[in-house]
């Protein structure tokens, strides 16, 4: 069965969710502290979505010298599957696993609503279960969400098929309307909107199992 | 030597500032006429143990690319405010 380690730091708030996520989905998930730092045993791990450290400073800028984020690093350099959802997006960018950075919203609003989303790749751990140009209702829940890059940066993203999902209305200024994206292997994946909200019709979309269903059978490790 | 250095982190050009655009937009307003290129941004002081200024100087624009700052998005400087006697 794949294991997958969801990181709490002090004020991650989604941590809940993405384990049932998952576990909804046939995984062992296992909360882990952010002072681990040993992720052996894992398939793979979440960062989930919250304020980690309070987001005092910049969103991340504290949760990247967390103990756990030197193991992170060192999984995602073995192939292991990572996912930074809202909160852990940008802990990703800030811990330089992913690059860019999540800059305040366009509209200086705190966005909470469902947004489409196309699947514009799907060379990701992720995305392979999708299908290329398939589109999904998944809500976001963020005030630092604007996707921002230098123009070399965006051109080498969009060469490699490392933008995995992107907005259909832009709503918060994202640059080249990036919702998610890849590192270069496709084992490291971040993104805004939260899948793991949307696992059930009832609760108004299904459309996030698609992705999290990808992520639970990623078996990446080249 | 103990020094108390000021550092300020702005948004590199070419980032979209919404929080200055917006407080440049609300000036008029406000009565005041022929403000322009306000640009929001963070600003720490701290007491800096070094040998001499230029030491740390060195110290704060160090820990303000590590941590203060996200290189990506920001520029950070260091100056000097002023000499504590110690």
């Amino acid at each position: 069965m794949t294991r997958i380690a969801v990181v709490v730091f002090p004020g991650s708030n989604c941590e809940y969710d993405a384990l049932s996520g998952v576990e909804s989905l046939g995984a062992d998930a296992e909360l882990v502290w952010h002072s681990t730092k040993d992720l052996s045993g894992f398939d793979g791990v979440i960062l989930p979505g919250g304020f980690a450290h309070g987001d005092y400073l910049r969103p991340g800028a504290l949760a990247r010298f967390s103990p756990v984020m030197d193991a992170v690093a060192r999984f995602a350099e073995e192939g292991g599957a990572v996912l930074g959802i809202c909160n852990g997006f940008q802990v990703l960018t800030e811990a330089g696993l992913l690059p860019g950075a999540l800059q305040k919203n366009a509209g200086l609003k705190f966005l909470c609503h469902p947004t489409t989303l196309t699947v514009t790749s799907t060379d990701s751990v992720l995305t392979a279960h999708a299908t290329l140009g398939q589109e999904l209702v998944i809500p976001i829940n963020h005030f630092s969400g604007a996707y921002v890059c230098d123009d070399e940066t965006l051109a080498r993203l969009e060469g490699s098929g490392q933008i995995v999902l992107r907005y259909v209305d832009n709503p918060n200024g994202s640059r080249g309307d990036i919702a998610g994206l890849a590192n270069e292997r496709g084992n490291v994946v971040g993104l805004m909107p939260h899948p793991e909200r949307a696992m059930s019709t009832l609760l108004g979309s299904a459309d996030g199992r698609v992705l999290l269903e990808s992520f639970v059978a990623a078996r990446v490790r080249a | 030597m103990n020094f108390l250095v000021v550092v300020e982190v702005t948004l590199r050009r070419g980032i979209a500032d919404p929080e200055g655009a917006t407080i440049e937009r609300a000036l008029p307003a406000l009565g005041f006429s022929g403000v322009s290129n306000v640009q929001a941004g963070k600003s720490f002081r701290m007491n800096v143990e070094a040998e001499n200024e230029d030491a740390a100087i060195e110290k704060a624009t160090a820990l303000a690319e590590r941590l203060l700052s996200n290189p990506v998005i920001e520029d950070a400087v260091a100056r000097l405010a002023e000499v504590h006697a110690t």
